[in-house]
């Protein structure tokens, strides 16, 4: 049987030309703005934004929130938070086309959705605490920083992957 | 001559027009490529689907193979474009605890956005950890900082590390990208097939 979208909106793209089109944009975005992309910096920018709403005083005195607040713009006046919100537009388009959305929690059958949550918000926590210690994510520190050859870039990426396959076996009862 | 913003060839008042017009390519991009799928991500470390691994260096290959090539006709200057820093420690420990964070949570910041616009809630929730993460590291900075700000060895490439030449770092990178590709398919066909 003959599989396509309108049976089975799990098709995606051939990854070769997936990674193909994302190369040409990355390409294009060192081009014109002679940086690369990124993800977990919109994350940052709407952390501080939210601290400095909430306890002004207190994120001035932090060492770290107080290098992105200034007093006469908003922390997220920044490309990347732009970026971020272009990430989601173009997502919902593509998920749009293929008719991908909807509201769910995807998990294996083997899991309850409960621990499918439990270990995201984990997962996220660590992500988002190792993206500030690496000062980039995949996309920023590795992708971004390979594309200009950045030794960190590479030791980023390296030091993902590495980790993810070391510990990939005591985590396989939530994927596999 | 690229960069176009920097050097004025394209003004400031542009910069978040591109930013949001380059995040919708690469949010289509990668949500077409199958990135909002947590249990697609994480299946290139069970060797059920390898799309990570081939999205990701494919991209890795063409973007540097491009830069480099627009550096050599002469409309990209390399020499301009930001380096990302070496923090030694920082790259590692940080890369380590994303390690630990992708598989645990399946996602990564980039394809979690995706995941969320097009309504995954376990996205929702792995997007407001990285969020709680962020607040931890800000609020335990000082704690962090000797990792943050130390073993600082400059913006510097491969090329400065090991004086390697640029070129041949590039040609060296696409085979083993391209051994990668037919490994990880030899690989694929071993394993047992899982459906999601």
């Amino acid at each position: 049987m003959k599989t396509d979208n309108k049976t089975n909106s799990h098709v995606y793209w051939n990854p070769y030309f997936g990674g193909f089109l994302l190369g040409i944009i990355i390409i294009f975005t060192f081009y014109l703005t002679g940086r690369g992309l990124g993800a977990s910096g919109a994350m940052k920018s709407s952390v501080v934004t939210i601290v400095d709403q909430v306890a002004p005083t207190h994120a001035e005195n932090n060492a770290y929130y107080s290098k992105f607040i200034s007093k006469d713009d908003s922390p997220m006046n920044t490309w990347l938070v732009f970026e971020a919100l272009g990430v989601l537009i173009g997502a919902f388009i593509s998920g749009g086309l293929a008719g991908r959305i909807k509201w769910r929690i995807q998990h294996s059958p083997k899991i309850s959705s409960k621990r499918r949550l439990v270990f995201a918000l984990g997962g996220g926590i660590l992500f988002g605490l190792g993206a500030q210690i690496a000062r980039g994510c995949t996309s920023g520190a590795a992708l971004s920083g390979m594309a200009v050859l950045s030794t960190g870039g590479f030791i980023t990426m390296l030091a993902i992957f590495g980790s993810a396959y070391a510990v990939a076996y005591f985590f396989r009862k939530n994927w596999i | 001559m690229g960069p176009l913003i920097p050097n004025g060839i394209i003004s400031m008042e542009w910069d978040s027009i591109i930013a949001i017009f380059i995040g919708i390519c690469f949010g289509f991009v990668l949500e077409s490529s199958g990135f909002s799928s947590s249990r697609k991500l994480a299946g290139v470390f069970y060797g059920y689907d390898f799309a990570v691994l081939r999205v990701f260096f494919t991209a890795a290959a063409v973007s540097v193979i491009g830069i480099y090539y627009l550096d050599y006709l002469g409309y990209l200057d390399v020499s301009q474009l930001y380096v990302h820093p070496t923090y030694l420690w920082g790259a590692i420990i940080g890369g380590v605890i994303m390690g630990v964070g992708f598989v645990a949570g399946g996602f990564c910041p980039g394809t979690s956005l995706c995941a969320v616009a097009i309504g995954k809630l376990d996205a929702w929730v792995y997007v407001l950890g990285i969020m709680i993460g962020v607040f931890l590291f800000s609020e335990l900075y000082t704690f962090f900082e000797p990792i943050y700000t130390g073993y600082f060895m400059g913006n510097i490439t491969l090329m400065d590390s090991f004086g390697w030449n640029p070129y041949w770092i590039i040609f060296v990178f696409s085979i083993i990208a391209v051994v990668a590709f037919a490994v990880s398919d030899m690989v694929r066909k071993r394993v047992k097939k899982v459906f999601y």
